[in-house]
């Protein structure tokens, strides 16, 4: 029988067990009338049978399909001509594969060797087997724990708080994957990141003002000299987050104030969405933008006025980013702007300030913290920006500070060090974990910061 | 920020400009004919503001009705009325606060000291530094204590330099009676205050651009019984100086802080007069259910 069968045949016990559970809670009180003498609503009987017919059978059920194959594997080897059971692990996990490629019909029977075929088919009976056995072990412990819960079902039965007790659980394991996922990530960069820091000593890494990442592969190859030193990336990063800045925040502060205070609620309505609509549009189109676009106006903008531009520059990069970040700016800083409270701005009014006074000296500086938080998130957002700068920034890991000039950046390093063959345990290739270890640590504690600044900011007037 | 300020000079007075226009209509004088339906004298021998036939509407809303109103110079008056009759509308029209509110539309004539306000030419700036206002609920700024007081002297440019704001800060403090429980933490946040001090802050802030007019919206609803009593002996004191109009629910109040009471029912004036006869001897029927407690 098919695994999807099983299943589906589990939820109808399940769709069955609810109804019935239901049903004996309300008899047992003598109808619907007595449904007050009942410890919970007649449906939480019926969602405790459910749960107890589905949780264990299902449970035993994807246990069963992650086990079986070990079972299996050894019982096979254990069936194969003796000269075959004391191969090198190597060899034998060859054989496995071949046996395995003959149940799945990729390798046609007839082309095996003859202890291949057999082999197979020992694995085929086997499979069936397992699979027979694992079906019924489910349904029968779906059967017998929806009629053991039917049974206890009695009106002093906690129904309620078994049904919710489950739900909360389910809601703990759900939050507790978002958590352990960021945890592996830190984990596995972590564990690269050391491995590296083995080979390249980590004052290197982080003071070196030469990188060059390319390794000699022979001993007489020249121009490969592995410097890692992550200075120049650094400076990288910094410059272009600088020049997106230097645009995104007075822009998104200026149009956040403008809508917060200025617009009427019909404008209002038009220009933030709008505004919003900055944030959804694919990086790589901005990519497009900033390469085929702003970096030739940039150059030849630049010719006009004679200074040397770089067909990448870091302004044209950090221009375009500057536009995409933007919204998030702009809409933070909108929602600090609008929690002021009204009475300060009534206070400010009363005095005889005009708006722009009040917006000034009352509700900037009240909305202020709020909006530095707002920044500070708009900051670990273009450190971590990879396509813009992948296709208008260039690839010259140059340590200077001229927006004009080509400059590299963390995350395209990142990039160009995992994309192609490589050998994964060069340290080519591990030096990209460290780099995102660092930009990890580094937009960890900017969001750490932001989040602090702006909650406690939130606490302020409630 | 320096505590010891040399102690005040009463004759140290900062004036705000004004246009002193003689009070062209003859209807301001007391016994003077006036369209209204109000019982008791609406007019005053010296009024520093005068309100005609005032109008509001909140878009469809009638929220104040056709009232006629004078405010006396060195005197105290007091709105009352039930929940939602359109005092705080009122109160509001005398500064223009309701321009800050979209859908308000005010009709009639306001006049300060003879001069229209609600004229093409009033800058609302002047006019809010000349009738100042306090707020039911305390809203010192989120700033020290100084900076709360010196705020609006700054805007309006009232100080020549850091002495004489310090000078006004110190002289706002004490007239409301502030001063020695803040003197020596003047740069700590005006928030951090209690209730009641942050309400004489407020109050020491609008004095502070020395207005002539001051309008008080339920000063101290927010307030317990001790620091009620405080403000209302300042409002008293303050008498000598401004003239001031307070909103209050509370009859006691009204009755130990004014010399004028002014009766609003749905948006219509219903009486005004002296304090103590609306309160022993109201004319209409509307105003004794009120104050007997048999309405609102
Ligand atoms: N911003 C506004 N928009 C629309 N209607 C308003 C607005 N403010 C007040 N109103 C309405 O105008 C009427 C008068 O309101 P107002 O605040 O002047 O009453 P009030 O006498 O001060 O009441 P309270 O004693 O409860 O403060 C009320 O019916 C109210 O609903
Ligand atoms: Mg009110």
């Amino acid at each position: 029988m098919h695994t999807s069968v099983i299943v589906v045949a589990i939820l109808v016990l399940t769709a069955l067990g609810y109804r019935l559970g239901r049903r004996r809670s309300v008899a047992l009180v003598g109808g619907p009338r007595g449904t007050r003498n009942l410890h919970s609503l007649p449906s939480y009987y019926g969602f405790l049978t459910a749960l107890w017919c589905a949780l264990p059978a299902l449970g035993v059920l994807g246990a069963w399909h992650l086990l079986d194959e070990r079972v299996i594997v050894g019982a096979v080897l254990a069936e194969l001509p003796p000269d075959m059971q004391h191969l090198p692990a190597d060899q034998q996990g060859l054989l496995l594969n071949d046996v395995r490629n003959v149940v799945s019909g990729s390798l046609p029977a007839a082309e095996a060797r003859p202890e291949v075929q057999s082999a197979a088919r020992e694995w085929r009976r086997l499979q069936s087997l397992s699979n027979a056995a694992g079906a019924s072990l489910a349904l029968c412990l779906g059967l017998a724990g929806g009629a053991l819960a039917w049974r206890r079902i009695s009106p002093e039965l906690r129904a309620r708080n078994g049904v919710e007790r489950v739900v909360e659980i389910a809601l703990a394991l759900c939050s507790m994957i978002a958590i352990l996922t960021t945890i592996g990530i830190i984990l596995s960069v972590l564990y690269e990141a050391l491995n590296f820091f083995r080979v390249v000593p980590l004052t290197d890494f982080i003071f070196g003002t030469t990188w060059s990442p390319q390794m000699a592969m022979r001993a007489d190859q020249v121009g490969s000299s592995g410097a890692f030193g992550a200075v120049p990336l650094f400076t990288g990063t910094l410059l272009i987050s600088l020049i997106a800045m230097a645009i995104a925040v007075p822009i998104g502060l200026f149009s956040a104030i403008c809508l917060a205070e200025y617009a009427d609620r019909r404008l209002r309505a038009v220009i933030k969405p709008l505004l919003e609509v900055l944030a959804g549009i694919p990086t790589v189109v901005y990519g497009f933008f900033a390469a085929l676009t702003v970096g030739p106006l940039l150059r030849s903008a630049g010719q006009f006025a004679g200074l040397e531009v770089a067909s990448e520059s870091a302004l044209s990069a950090g221009f375009v980013m500057g536009i995409m970040i933007i919204p998030f700016v702009s809409s933070l800083a909108d929602d600090m702007i609008t929690a002021v409270p009204q009475s300060l701005r009534d206070g400010a009014y009363a005095l005889g300030a005009t708006r722009s006074e009040t917006i000034r000296r009352v509700v900037l500086p009240a909305a202020l913290p709020g909006i530095v938080g707002g920044v500070l998130l708009a900051v670990s957002r273009a450190i971590g920006e990879t396509m813009i700068v992948v296709m208008a920034a260039g690839l010259a890991a140059k340590l200077t500070f001229n927006p004009l000039e080509a400059v590299t950046t963390v995350t395209v390093q990142i990039v160009t060090l995992l994309i192609g063959d490589n050998e994964f345990n060069s340290p080519k290739t591990l030096s990209a974990f460290a780099l995102g270890l660092v930009l990890f640590v580094a937009t960890l504690l900017l969001n750490i910061i932001a989040l602090k600044i702006v909650r406690k900011y939130r606490e302020q007037y409630e | 920020m320096s505590t010891e300020i040399a102690p005040t000079d009463p004759n140290v007075r900062i004036r705000v400009p004004r246009a002193r226009v003689a009070a062209a209509a003859d209807d301001s004088q007391p016994g003077s004919k006036i369209e209204t339906k109000t019982v008791g004298q609406v007019t005053v021998a010296d009024a520093v503001m005068t309100a005609r036939r005032v109008n509001v509407h909140y878009g469809e809303k009638h929220a104040v009705k056709d009232v006629s109103l004078d405010i006396g110079r060195n005197a105290v008056i007091a709105l009352i009325g039930p929940s939602g009759c359109g005092k705080s509308t009122f109160l509001r029209c005398l500064n223009r606060m309701n321009d800050t509110i979209d859908s308000a539309r005010v009709d009639g004539s306001i006049t300060l000291d003879g001069v229209d306000i609600y004229e093409k030419r009033q800058d609302v700036v002047q006019l809010r530094a000349r009738v100042g206002m306090v707020f039911q609920k305390p809203n010192p700024f989120p700033k020290s204590i100084y900076e709360n007081i010196a705020y609006g002297p700054r805007i309006h440019g009232l100080a020549a330099n850091r002495a004489e704001l310090d000078e006004v800060v110190q002289t706002s403090l004490a007239k409301a009676g502030l001063w020695e429980e803040v003197k020596d933490r003047l740069d700590h946040p005006g928030t951090g205050l209690s209730g009641g001090q942050q309400q004489r802050l407020c109050i020491a802030r609008a004095i502070a651009v020395d207005p002539e007019v001051i309008l008080m919206d339920e000063p101290c609803s927010a307030l317990d019984p001790i620091a009620t009593a405080r403000i209302e002996d300042l409002i008293d004191e303050l008498r000598q100086n401004y003239a001031i109009v307070i909103v209050t629910h509370n009859m006691q109040q009204a009755a130990r802080v004014s010399q004028r009471t002014a009766y609003f029912h749905l948006g219509e004036l219903v009486e005004v007069g002296a304090t103590n006869q609306i309160f022993t001897n109201p004319r209409h029927r509307l105003t004794e259910d009120y104050i007997t407690g048999r309405f609102g």
